[in-house]
């Protein structure tokens, strides 16, 4: 039998790809996670890490600053993005692509500036590690945030917006009830897009905080650069939860935000 | 009035409270004091001149430039292929494989730089006997990151395609892999090429996954390969930071200017041109 091609096959190298590198590699980190250096099945990893206040403390820490850099950013974002889909205050696509444009920098010669600078102004990371890691998190995931609200915010019913003030809202209660209810989704993104690579970021708390505070993903790299494989991916599969757990609860968030708009008309 | 002008401030604000580090590098690129906040009062282009005579940093940017270039291509094939197989398959693999697509997108960097190290640590034990971290492993951890976003950059590409041209051509008499080459690819052109910029940008940022995954190779000879990222984050940890890097940010502070706003017009020019388009048939 002669074979005969079809635009279907081509999708059997990726596929190969993608069990190869993405599939077995998640098995590989489940694996060594539950099993101890000679192979056998282990609760250890999962057992120290809880009983750690140290690994438990890392965990919080990390939850704590990515909690506070996404709602920073989306404090300064979200005004930013809405002034700037606005044409009477904005005209040019230039002055958007001007806030993305960092994101092209090699975000490790960015840090350094901002640490440089930080330094200068005397919040450097001997004596305020919180802070320095806290501003370099703020600079670094601003971009982010701004590009998927300000999509949003082009897209804003704007003849709803009139409505609600002809119907008599004051400002705040347009706020409220229209604007932010038509942004959701562009919230929800722009949170996806900080939340999850703060908790794993490396570099920026390891140079702004010259090594004194350990995120999620500090401690991952430490772990694994120390030879502990079973804590490094214990920790590794516990960041992979997260970010389902995450992933689902925004899914079923955007879907039925869709479903009650089809419903409505 | 007061609002415009508000709005204005608070824009212009942020925007200079992002470039601020960056334009303050950039300003000490022009004197050689060894600390920020010191001007000595000199004015030269020393750095610059230094820049290209330091080897450490000229072969990591090469290094760097190499890897983004050779990566971006891969990805771009192998996800331009793949988003054109899948889109043709059945529903089932369709499905599978786009939810698989889906976890390098949303997955922490350091989550797949540490998997795959662990793949290419076995492999090596028991597949090949032999150490593997190479030039390849490097590749293949980019081609990781990269590959998944030229597939969600091509996708819609399929979508908005015209199924009747390809068939079109089949009647015509061209072979499948001839339409596939000279009609579908040509169409679907504008997603690949964003794909593969998005890939080199993506590359270009990359430190964990490079760390993890990197081996001796290309410019850096029987050594670690060193990107900038890598070489940048050693020298930090080490307080021995060449200031010629300074004169190194501004060169690529321009350049990245220049793509930005050469990219903006040619958006901007597409999009002209679709309305006038439109325009025309409607």
């Amino acid at each position: 039998m002669r074979f005969r091609f079809q635009r279907k096959y081509l999708c059997i190298p990726y596929a190969l790809f993608l069990i190869l590198f993405v599939i077995l590699p998640i098995l590989m980190i489940v694996y060594y996670a539950f099993t101890d250096t000679s192979g056998n099945f282990t609760f250890e990893a999962f057992i120290s890490f809880f009983s750690s206040t140290s690994k438990l403390n890392v965990l919080v820490n990390s939850l704590m600053f990515s909690i506070l850099n996404t709602l920073i950013c989306l404090a300064i974002g979200y005004p930013l993005a809405y002034l700037l889909a606005n044409k009477k205050y904005n005209r040019n696509a230039v002055l958007v692509m001007l806030f993305v444009t960092p994101m092209w920098i090699n975000f490790v010669l960015r840090t350094w500036a901002t640490r440089d600078v930080l330094t200068w102004i005397g919040i450097s990371g001997g004596t305020h590690p919180y802070l320095a890691t806290m501003i370099g998190l703020v600079y670094n995931y601003l971009p982010f945030v701004v590009l998927p609200l300000y999509t949003t915010m082009l897209k804003l019913d704007q003849s709803q917006i009139e409505a609600a003030i002809n119907l008599g809202c004051n400002r705040v209660q347009v706020f409220t009830k229209s604007i932010i209810p038509q942004s959701i989704p562009g919230i929800v993104s722009a949170s996806m897009m900080v939340f999850m690579p703060t908790m794993s970021s490396y570099v920026i708390s390891d140079v702004l905080s010259e090594g004194k505070v350990t995120l999620f993903g500090n401690s991952i790299y430490l772990s694994f650069s120390n030879s502990q494989w079973g804590q490094g991916s214990f920790m590794a599969m516990l960041m992979l939860v997260i970010i389902g757990i995450s992933m689902l609860l925004t899914r079923n968030f955007t879907e039925k935000e869709d479903n009650g708009r089809v419903s409505k008309w | 009035m007061v609002k415009k002008v508000l709005a204005k401030t608070y824009i212009y604000l942020v925007l200079l409270l992002m470039y601020v580090p960056i334009l303050v590098l950039i300003a000490y690129s022009f004197t050689t004091t060894s600390q920020i906040g010191q001007w000595n009062g000199i004015f030269t282009m020393k750095l610059y001149a230094d820049l290209f005579k330091n080897n450490d940093i000229m072969v990591a940017l090469g290094n760097t430039i190499i890897l983004a270039v050779i990566s971006a291509a891969v990805s771009t094939l192998l996800g331009t292929i793949g988003a054109i197989g899948t889109y043709y398959a059945n529903k089932k693999t369709r499905a599978v494989i786009e939810n698989i697509n889906q976890i390098p997108v949303v997955n922490a960097e350091i989550v797949i730089a540490l998997s795959l190290t662990f793949v290419f640590v076995v492999m090596g034990q028991y597949l090949f006997r032999a150490q593997i971290f190479s030039f390849w492993t490097l590749l293949i951890g980019h081609v990781v990151l990269s590959a998944p976003f030229v597939y969600l950059n091509v996708k819609p590409k399929l979508q908005q395609l015209d199924p009747s041209l390809y068939e079109a051509a089949l009647d015509l008499g061209a072979s499948p892999r001839r339409a596939l080459r000279k009609v579908m690819v040509p169409q679907l052109m504008p997603g690949i090429i964003s794909g593969f910029m998005l890939s080199i940008s993506l590359s270009l940022d990359d430190f964990i996954v490079t760390a993890f995954t990197r081996g001796p190779g290309l410019l850096s000879g029987n050594e670690s390969i060193q990107t900038l990222s890598t070489y940048i984050q050693s020298v930090i940890k080490k307080k021995s930071i060449p200031i010629e890097l300074r004169a190194l940010t501004t060169l690529i502070f321009i350049s990245v200017i220049i793509v930005a706003v050469l990219v903006t017009f040619y958006n901007n020019k597409q999009l002209h041109r679709i309305k006038r388009r439109k325009g025309r048939e409607y």
